[in-house]
């Protein structure tokens, strides 16, 4: 047994009646990590949360905290806590109130518990004068502030998060991102996140899990997944992505609809006589020059060209589909929509997907 | 804009104002004035004196107001109890079911509640529906529960439970899922949860429902008549009869006085500690 793992999961299977939630969760969490769950709505990651959190009976399956088994436990005895998408503040008391819940609960005495307040406040860099506040006089942000506040005086063992970012405006949910990652940090414990956004699993995580129709489709780091996604899912839904079918005959030689091959391009992940998907990031892909030579080029129209702040995005309209090519602001290329286009890439800038078309 | 909303609003309230102050001022005042009259007067031109007051506490009229009182307390208490978990399941887990149950407690309201009272005295006197049908097929006799104190608290909860019902469905209803989950999930057992967190979220339509059946029960007099069997005297009881059989408007207006001023101080309490617009809509 990997002796690392803080919580381990084996076998998970959830249904509802008929319908299968989870379908077969494995996973090992380590101590201290920052751990994403990232998936389209109704992929199972809150119906997982759930589970962890003891909110709901799972089906089949296992859950071991350090070596402990902890499925049966139910919510409020287990070590762990969790951040509310709504938060789930107590609207009749007050800030500090809402913090020192859980140490009331374990009867800690009452300037123990104030300190500890304190100590939160100032960790959360909210001031101390927040005790008396009302909730309802707290912005946004500094609810998101006391939610986890109260979730870290309770000390739990894992901090769950149900998306709590999500309801918050883009600029706020940039700052806070960022906090979250730097709390993660400063108190050393360990988070487990979920979310439909990949952006902010990008920004916090240390590992991220893919999660489609109540599986795990990837786990690993952010790198790895945005560079060596294992799927098609998982390729497109780590952002924009060009794919290409392509092909090896017995002797190796390549070939892929409407891509021209210079002979001499290698793919040493795709096996003679195989096909698969052939990943290139926006990106990656360049506008045909004097001088440019591609491994891998294709031909058609410019379709249309859009501003994304500090880039320029062009899509370009090919036998095959449409193809995203992205450009820094600075090198931006003058082209009119409509004109004829050639575009290319080198097979160090793919990624093959084990996946026929 | 936000003026002419205020005129608009004030415009509106003209003809309720208008009315109130006619059809419930007015008689209120002429109750007071009346309170503070000579014994067994018809009009208000006399000296006034506090007699009725002093009749209040000499002629033993105290004990029915606090019969009155403590029945509609205890009635009240057990309607708190009796409703939480009725009210629970119909504002979380019933779901369309509540809408049955709803019509089923509003129906029994179509019938007036005389003889939804004299019902219960059919059921229950002796040789009635349960103790004749009972020594019939048996033998075995019982005595009627009619005719005491519990039979008339036990009215006044059946009289009133609506009353409590709906208000304490609102207030629960009121109560968000996640925070008694957050409230569980930080360690908090199912009592503390309810002590901590529910009870205080649903606290507008526990007032609220308390009031309308503590202030119902305070004034209701059927109860202690058909059910009761006079066993203890209700206050309405006695300003009924003060004001018809005894004659005597300036004692019925002074139990009047002092029933309201005994119920307006304890409805001021309770709505002054919750916040209404919570349960009766948002004030923007």
């Amino acid at each position: 047994m990997d002796s690392t793992a803080l919580l381990r999961l084996r076998g998970i299977v959830k249904k509802f009646g008929s319908f299968t939630a989870l379908n077969g969760i494995d996973l090992e969490i380590r101590e201290g990590e920052f751990f994403t769950i990232v998936g389209p709505s109704g992929s199972g990651k809150s119906t997982l949360i759930r589970l962890l959190v003891g909110m709901d009976d799972l089906t089949e399956g296992t859950i071991w905290l350090r070596g402990e088994r902890i499925d049966q436990t139910p919510a409020n005895l287990r070590p762990t806590c969790m951040v509310f998408q709504s938060l789930a503040l107590f609207p009749h008391m007050n800030v500090g109130q809402n913090i020192e819940f859980p140490l009331k609960l374990r009867k800690v005495a009452p300037q123990r518990r104030r300190e500890r307040v304190n100590e939160l406040l100032d960790l959360l860099r909210l001031p101390r004068s927040y005790y008396d506040k009302r909730i309802a006089q707290c912005s946004g942000g500094e609810r998101q502030r006391v939610a986890l506040a109260r979730a870290l005086a309770f000390d739990p063992e894992i901090l769950f998060f149900d998306e709590p970012l999500s309801a918050l405006d883009y600029r706020l949910r940039k700052t806070l991102e960022k906090e979250l990652k730097d709390l993660h940090a400063r108190t050393g414990k360990t988070f487990v996140y979920i979310t439909h956004s990949l952006e902010e699993a990008m920004v916090m995580s240390d590992r991220i899990a893919i999660m489609r129709e109540g599986r795990f489709e990837q786990i690993a780091v952010a790198d790895e997944i945005y560079n060596r996604p294992v799927s098609r899912f998982v390729a497109e839904f780590m952002g924009e992505v060009n794919l290409f079918e392509i092909r090896a005959d017995a002797g190796g030689t390549l070939s892929g609809k409407a891509l021209e091959i210079a002979p001499d391009a290698r793919l040493d992940a795709l096996a003679p006589g195989t096909e698969a998907l052939l990943m290139v990031r926006p990106e990656y892909l360049r506008f045909d020059g004097p001088g440019e030579r591609f491994e891998f080029a294709l031909s058609g129209t410019l379709h249309g060209e859009y501003a994304l702040g500090s880039r320029i995005q062009y899509e370009i309209e090919t036998e095959t589909g449409m193809v995203t090519v992205e450009k820094l602001r600075e090198d931006r290329v003058r082209l009119k929509e409509g004109q004829p286009v050639r575009v290319g890439f080198d097979a160090a800038d793919t990624h093959v997907i084990a996946e026929p078309a | 804009m936000n003026r002419l909303d205020r005129k608009l609003g004030l415009l509106s309230a003209l003809p309720l104002t208008a009315v109130l102050a006619l059809s419930f001022v007015a008689p209120m005042l002429v109750v007071a004035i009346f309170s503070v009259m000579p014994q067994k007067v018809f009009s208000f031109a006399n000296m006034p004196d506090f007699s009725s007051y002093r009749v209040f506490l000499e002629q033993g009229y105290y004990k029915s107001l606090m019969w009155s009182v403590g029945m509609a307390f205890a009635a009240t208490l057990i309607l708190l109890v009796l409703c939480w978990p009725l009210a629970y399941g119909m504002a979380k887990v019933f779901g369309r079911f509540t809408l049955v149950l709803t019509i089923a407690v509003v129906a029994s309201l179509f019938v007036s509640e005389n003889i939804r009272l004299f019902g219960w005295v059919l059921t229950l006197m002796k040789g009635g529906l349960i103790e004749g049908h009972l020594r019939a097929f048996t033998g075995i006799s019982f005595d009627t529960p009619l005719y005491g104190v519990p039979i008339i608290v036990f009215g006044l909860v059946y009289v009133y439970l609506p009353f409590m019902l709906f208000p304490l469905a609102q207030g629960i209803a009121m109560v968000p899922d996640d925070t008694r989950q957050a409230a569980y999930d930080l360690g908090a057992s199912r009592w503390q949860v309810l002590w901590q967190i529910e009870v205080p979220l649903a606290a507008p339509g526990i007032v609220v429902g308390s009031l309308l059946s503590f202030v119902l029960a305070c004034g209701a007099l059927a109860e202690s008549k058909i059910l009761g069997g006079q066993a203890v005297i209700a206050i309405a009881d006695d300003i009924e009869t003060a004001f018809t059989f005894g004659q005597n408007w300036p004692l019925g207006s002074a139990l009047s006085v002092i029933l309201i001023v005994i119920i307006g101080v304890l409805a001021l309490y309770g709505v002054g500690r919750v916040d209404l617009d919570a349960i009766m809509g948002r004030r923007r």
